[in-house]
């Protein structure tokens, strides 16, 4: 195997800049997976199943089927309905609403792990049901959600390169591009390969301390 | 759509069943391999298998499929089959994170099975084989159909390589028809089809499974049950 | 009851005189506690040893330490003739072959029909004709009134037949050595009687030695030639039943007997 460690320093630059991109996504995708979540797995709590039944179909739909096709259906159906977006905001909605079906059950098992005995004191209190659930059970109920969360991010992560099938240049669009103008491929590809270990690895690390003070 | 169109769309669901069902073997093959290896009682080959896993779960199942495609050939002088680079890339990452789920399995089988095997004289490698693997492969079936779903997510992966499966398919019937709404919404009801079908497959499996080491006795021989846990541990 | 399923049913005068387990100094530590102090004592072959004490005071650790479940941290467990430790795992898993345990637990193989949980071991292990294994599983099923049970699963059985289908699997392998770990304590109190009259049957038709810990004072006093009294990792009180259980010397012991009894 050939390494060329003068093209690794050429490609450091692009690096630095696919990462920015990269992070940008996965801050901005976490977001809107954790909101959009939350506001399915409520809407799954409305005892109407005119409510719940298509909520049900369309978040196990978008759940079964690949992120991948969901970027391109974004990507390139939203222009024809005159709806556009720059690649970069397409790709963090594609994501978050991909993520959101799984946030979404992580929520509902934080819910229903909030003791009965909760709702009954908060009814024996005359709570009305908005307090309960923002002073009451959500607040718990977040406390045990948030490794599960964390675990999706890191997943999100791993899926972030995806977006560079829609032109968006985060790590491996990067890549792509400089191995394509120099024809040295094996640099950048392992550069960035490493970087998603490590990046992984330590997400995972911190997100293990964030559990170990949410215990205690 | 024309029927031509149909024929590709076609071709490419045969081109994501054969990936997914290579890749799939592949990856199970891995688990178990991996799996079983990080309950070795040699410390190196359980740091050998976890590091395994950590490095194939940290990275990125694409960049994993770029690395085959672009690094693999020119390092080492072979160039793959799309098919068989796209398996090797997909079956190496989610057998990764399907090790993690024997592992798992075969650490929630409980301990005085273990025991109860030594007092018999069996060798490490009986007991995994006759006590542990088919008291925890049962267990897998969920957690393995939910991979298998990522799975088929992830065979999608491979038309950025340019390999013609079902997501290719689709973007060749977009550059024909100039319209994406109409074939992208039917790639994806084909892609919950087959996630539906995978689905009920595994369920049925588990419930056969289940039933072949006792776990769903028939209803009129279960007539005395042990009250699970009780006495000292 | 046919004996002819029984494993060493003939009584050998070399087998019902020697020694056949030894520990010397035997010391095993769970962190800081110490729950085997430098423990010497033997077993002679045939011998039914009942071994009695507080919970907590190291009688199951010995079991465990003959069935190598458990390392010793000093000393030397010796099983007729042959180290069990110090050893290699290979040497261990041949003296191991010699012996049998019943657990509280019962420990069956829940994914093995009954009659497979028989005779799985002595074909995998010591590798005897299928047919052969079969035959002698269904005569010891036999023997513990459970012939119509072959094809059921563990999971269909009361805790008092699982008992005795362990006991069964364990003498399948012909052992030497049965070891016997609070076999009744998991079971309901109408279910330990069947077991317990079982285990003197077996105990008085073979010369299996056994080594037994229990807290059914009257099952020891039947079956045993000897009972150990153990507090705090040793030995403070040996003998035949009769004498210890009718007119004890050490003050633990009576202590101990009059809070069971």
């Amino acid at each position: 195997m050939k390494w060329d460690w003068s093209a690794v320093s050429d490609f450091m630059p692009h690096f630095w800049d696919g990462l920015l991109v990269t992070l940008q996504i996965l801050v901005l995708g976490s977001l809107v997976s954790f909101g959009l979540g939350l506001v399915w797995a409520l809407l799954m709590r409305v005892p109407s199943r005119w409510v719940t039944w298509p909520i049900g179909v369309v978040t196990e739909f978008v759940r079964n089927t690949p992120l991948l096709v969901q970027l391109f259906f974004l990507f390139y159906v939203l222009p024809e309905w005159n709806i556009t977006f720059s690649a970069l905001t397409t790709g963090v909605v594609a994501i978050g609403l991909h993520y959101s079906t799984y946030t979404m059950q992580v929520y509902r098992a934080g819910i229903e792990g909030v003791p009965v005995g909760q709702w009954e004191a908060a009814t024996a209190l005359n709570l009305p049901l908005r307090r309960t659930w923002t002073a009451i059970i959500l607040p718990q109920a977040i406390r045990r959600v948030v490794p599960a969360l964390g675990n999706y991010v890191i997943s999100m992560l791993k899926d972030t390169p995806l977006l560079m099938a829609i032109t968006v240049l985060e790590m491996l669009g990067e890549a792509r591009l400089f191995s394509q103008q120099n024809f040295q491929f094996t640099e950048p590809l392992t550069v960035i390969g490493v970087a998603f270990i490590i990046i992984s690895y330590l997400a995972s690390l911190a997100l293990r301390a964030l559990e170990r003070r949410l215990v205690h | 759509m024309t029927s031509g169109l149909w024929e590709l769309v076609l071709q490419g669901v045969w081109v994501t069943v054969q990936l997914l069902f290579f890749s799939s073997l592949l990856a199970t093959a891995v688990s178990f391999v991996v799996g079983i290896a990080r309950t070795h009682r040699l410390w190196i080959v359980r740091f050998l298998a976890g590091f395994y896993t950590e490095v194939f779960r940290g990275t990125s199942a694409l960049v994993m499929i770029f690395w085959v495609f672009f690094v693999l050939p020119p390092a080492f002088g072979w160039q793959l089959v799309p098919m068989w680079a796209g398996t090797l890339a997909l079956g190496l990452t989610y057998g990764a994170y399907g090790s993690e789920i024997v592992r798992g399995a075969l650490a929630a089988v409980d301990p005085a099975q273990k025991e109860g095997g030594i007092a018999l004289s069996f060798t490490p490698w009986q007991r995994m084989k006759l006590i542990l693997l088919p008291q925890a492969v049962p267990e897998m079936i969920p957690p393995f159909s939910n991979l298998l779903i990522e799975l088929l997510k992830g065979t999608a992966l491979v038309s950025i390589m340019g390999m013609g499966d079902l997501a290719f398919s689709g973007n060749l019937v977009r550059l024909a028809l100039q319209e994406s709404a109409e074939i992208y919404t039917y790639i994806l009801l084909i892609y919950f089809v087959i996630a539906f079908l995978l689905t009920r497959v595994m369920r049925g499996l588990e419930k056969k499974l289940k039933a072949g080491v006792g776990k769903a006795p028939k209803k009129k021989t279960a007539a005395v049950r042990v009250p699970e846990g009780s006495g000292v541990s | 009851m046919s004996t002819d399923t029984l494993p060493n049913p003939e009584k050998s005068p070399e087998q019902s005189g020697g020694e056949l387990i030894r520990l010397e100094q035997v010391t095993k530590r769970f962190g800081d506690n110490t729950v085997l102090d430098h423990l010497d004592f033997s077993v002679d072959a045939g011998k039914h040893v009942t071994l009695i004490g507080p919970s907590g005071s190291g009688k199951t650790t010995i079991l465990r330490l003959l069935m190598t479940l458990l390392k010793p941290d000093e000393g030397t467990i010796t099983v007729d003739g042959q180290k069990l430790f110090p050893a290699t795992e290979k040497e261990r898993r041949e003296v191991r072959k010699q012996i049998g345990m019943v657990f509280q637990q019962f420990n069956l193989f829940p994914n093995m029909t009954v009659l497979r949980n028989i005779t799985e071991a002595p074909v995998t292990v010591l590798g005897m004709s299928k047919d052969e294994a079969v035959e002698r599983a269904k005569g010891l099923l036999d023997l513990v009134g459970l012939a119509d049970k072959c094809d059921a699963h563990p999971a269909q059985l009361s805790g008092g037949q699982q008992q005795r289908v362990a006991i069964a699997r364990a003498l399948a392998m012909r052992p030497k050595v049965l070891l016997l770990d609070e076999v009744t304590s998991a079971l309901d109190p109408e279910l330990v009687a069947g077991v317990l009259d079982l285990l003197r049957d077996i105990a008085r038709t073979t010369d299996i030695t056994m080594l037994c810990v229990t807290h059914e004072m009257n099952f020891a006093r039947d079956i045993s030639d000897q009972v150990l009294m153990f507090d705090s990792g040793r030995v403070i009180e040996a003998g035949p039943p009769e004498k210890i259980f009718s007119e004890p010397e050490h003050d633990r012991t009576r202590e101990f007997l009059s809070a069971v009894l």
